[in-house]
C-alpha cells in the first residue's frame, strides 16, 4: 500500500524536565495539501516541528517522515534532502548580499535548481547586491522562502512563516504558499492567526497544550460544527440534549446554547421531541470553533 | 476572470461550495455563457488565495453535476445544456419568491442576521421529507 501520508506520528511526546511541551500526539499530514498547524503561542507546535525534522530528541513514541522513521539516522539524512524547512526566525547570515546567499546555499545541495532559484529572484523582487541584513522582514522572508523552494521539495514545512510581516507580506507569501501548493508540492505550516489559516489550509490540526485537539479538512468542520440556540417553555435538564456531537452546553433559565461539532439536525430533533419554542442555527468559522475548542481544554 | 469571484472564508461554508455557487451563479445571470472557459486552476487558486484543491474540488463537482467540461490540457469551460436552463428558471423563480419572504421579513422587522439564522434552522428542520430535497 502506498503511504498517502507525508508526516504519521504516533504517541509522539517531548517534555523537559518536569514541563511537557508535547504530549501523545497522533498526528497525520495528507500528500499534496496545504496542512495547518494552529496552536497559541507555546501550544507545542514548533518542537513538534522541531522532532520531525531531528532537531529535537523526542522522549516519547515515534514518527514517519515521507515514510522513514526519524530515529533512523541513515533515513533522516536521505528525507531531509527531499524535504524543506522555513525557520521561524529566518535565520540568515547578515553580511552576505542576497546573491551572495543563494550561491552559497545552492553549494550545499546538489540538487539545487539554478533555473528555478533565479526565476524566483525576478517574481519575488529580491535586489540581488543588497546586503541581508538591510532586507525588511518581508524580503527575508521571500529569501527564506527561495532558499527552500529552490530544491525542489517533495515537501515544504514552514514554522510561523507570517510572524512578524504586514498584510501585504502576508498577502504575497500566502499567494506564494498557494502557487508551490498547484506545483505539487505538499506544504504544512505553523500558525496562531486564524485568519490565514481559513484562507489557504485544506486540513487543520488545533493543538493546545501539547494536545491534538482538532484534525480534521476545513470543509468538514464547516460543514458540520452549528451553534444552536433553543428557548424551552419550562427548565430543560442539559442532560436530556448530550447527544453525540455535543462538545459543549449553556444554559440560562429556559434558554440554551449549544456548541456541536456534528448531528445538528439530531440536536434539533431532540429539542423538538422536548417542545421547543424557538430555534435558530448559526454556522461557525474557524475562530470560533479554535476558541471554543481550546477553552474547553 | 477570478475577479467574478469572491469567496468568504469566515462564513463557516466550504470554500468549494461558495465557488460552485458562484460559478453557477453566473451562469444563471449570463455572466458566463455556454463554452466561455474558467481560468485554469493554478490561475484561479493564485487569485483567489485559496488551495488549489478548493479550486480543483469545485471544478470536478460542477463537471459531475454537467455544468463544466474539463477537457484534458486545455481547460474548463462551461457548458449551459438545457437542463441546467430549465433548472436556472427554476432557480430565478426561487429567488424572486425568496426576495419577496426576505422583503415581508425585513417590513416586520427581522434582522438579516436573524432571518440567515431562521434559514438555517428551518433547512435543518427534521420534518423536512428528504425526498423533495431529492428530486431537485
Amino acid at each position: 500500500m502506498i503511504d498517502t501520508h507525508v508526516i504519521r506520528t504516533r504517541d509522539l511526546a517531548k517534555s523537559y524536565g518536569s514541563a511537557t511541551a508535547v504530549r501523545d500526539l497522533n498526528l497525520s499530514v495528507g500528500k499534496n495539501r496545504v496542512t495547518a498547524f494552529l496552536g497559541q503561542n507555546g501550544a507545542g507546535k514548533s518542537t513538534t516541528i522541531k522532532m520531525l525534522l531531528g532537531m529535537v530528541r523526542p522522549s516519547g513514541g515515534e514518527a514517519l517522515l515521507l515514510g522513514k522513521n526519524i530515529a533512523d539516522a541513515k533515513g533522516n539524512c536521505e528525507v531531509r534532502r527531499r524535504v524543506a524547512y522555513v525557520a521561524e526566525n529566518k535565520p540568515l547570515y547578515g553580511y552576505m548580499t542576497v546573491e551572495q546567499t543563494v550561491s552559497f546555499a545552492s553549494s550545499f545541495y546538489p540538487d539545487w535548481q539554478t533555473d528555478l532559484a533565479s526565476h524566483l529572484l525576478n517574481q519575488y523582487k529580491l535586489p540581488s547586491q543588497q546586503k541581508v541584513n538591510t532586507l525588511s522582514k518581508g524580503m527575508r522572508t521571500k529569501l527564506a522562502l527561495l532558499l527552500a523552494l529552490a530544491r525542489r521539495p517533495e515537501l515544504l514545512i514552514l514554522d510561523e512563516p507570517s510572524e512578524g510581516l504586514d498584510p501585504v507580506g502576508i498577502e504575497q507569501l500566502l499567494s506564494m504558499l498557494v502557487a508551490r501548493a498547484a506545483d505539487g508540492i505538499t506544504i504544512f505550516f505553523s500558525s496562531h492567526q486564524i485568519a490565514e489559516v481559513e484562507r489557504i489550509a485544506d486540513h487543520v490540526c488545533i493543538l493546545d497544550n501539547g494536545r491534538l485537539l482538532v484534525d480534521a479538512s476545513l470543509d468538514l468542520l464547516r460543514q458540520s460544527y452549528r451553534r444552536i440556540n433553543l428557548s424551552f417553555t419550562s427548565v430543560i435538564s442539559e442532560r436530556q440534549l448530550r447527544i453525540a456531537g455535543v462538545q459543549k452546553i449553556r444554559t440560562d433559565g429556559r434558554r440554551m446554547s449549544i456548541f456541536a461539532s456534528q448531528n445538528a439536525d439530531a440536536v434539533i430533533a431532540r429539542a423538538r421531541d422536548l417542545g421547543v419554542v424557538s430555534v435558530d442555527v448559526a454556522r461557525l468559522g474557524l475562530r470560533e470553533i479554535f476558541l471554543e475548542t481550546v477553552l474547553e481544554n | 476572470m477570478g475577479l467574478f469571484f469572491k469567496l468568504n472564508p469566515t462564513t463557516g461554508q466550504p470554500l468549494y461550495l461558495q465557488l460552485m455557487q458562484q460559478i453557477r451563479h453566473a451562469t444563471e445571470t449570463g455572466a458566463l455563457r455556454d463554452g466561455d472557459q474558467l481560468p485554469g486552476i493554478r490561475t484561479l487558486a493564485e487569485e483567489l488565495v485559496v488551495s488549489p484543491n478548493t479550486v480543483v474540488k469545485a471544478y470536478c463537482e460542477l463537471q459531475h453535476q454537467g455544468l463544466l467540461d474539463l477537457r484534458h490540457g486545455s481547460g474548463a469551460f462551461v457548458c449551459v445544456r438545457r437542463r441546467t436552463r430549465s433548472l436556472a428558471a427554476d432557480v430565478q423563480t426561487a429567488r424572486r419568491r425568496l426576495r419577496n419572504l426576505i422583503d415581508e421579513l425585513r417590513e416586520d422587522g427581522l434582522r438579516d442576521e436573524e432571518i440567515e439564522r431562521a434559514f438555517e434552522a428551518e433547512l435543518l428542520h427534521p420534518a423536512y421529507p428528504a425526498e423533495i430535497a431529492r428530486k431537485r
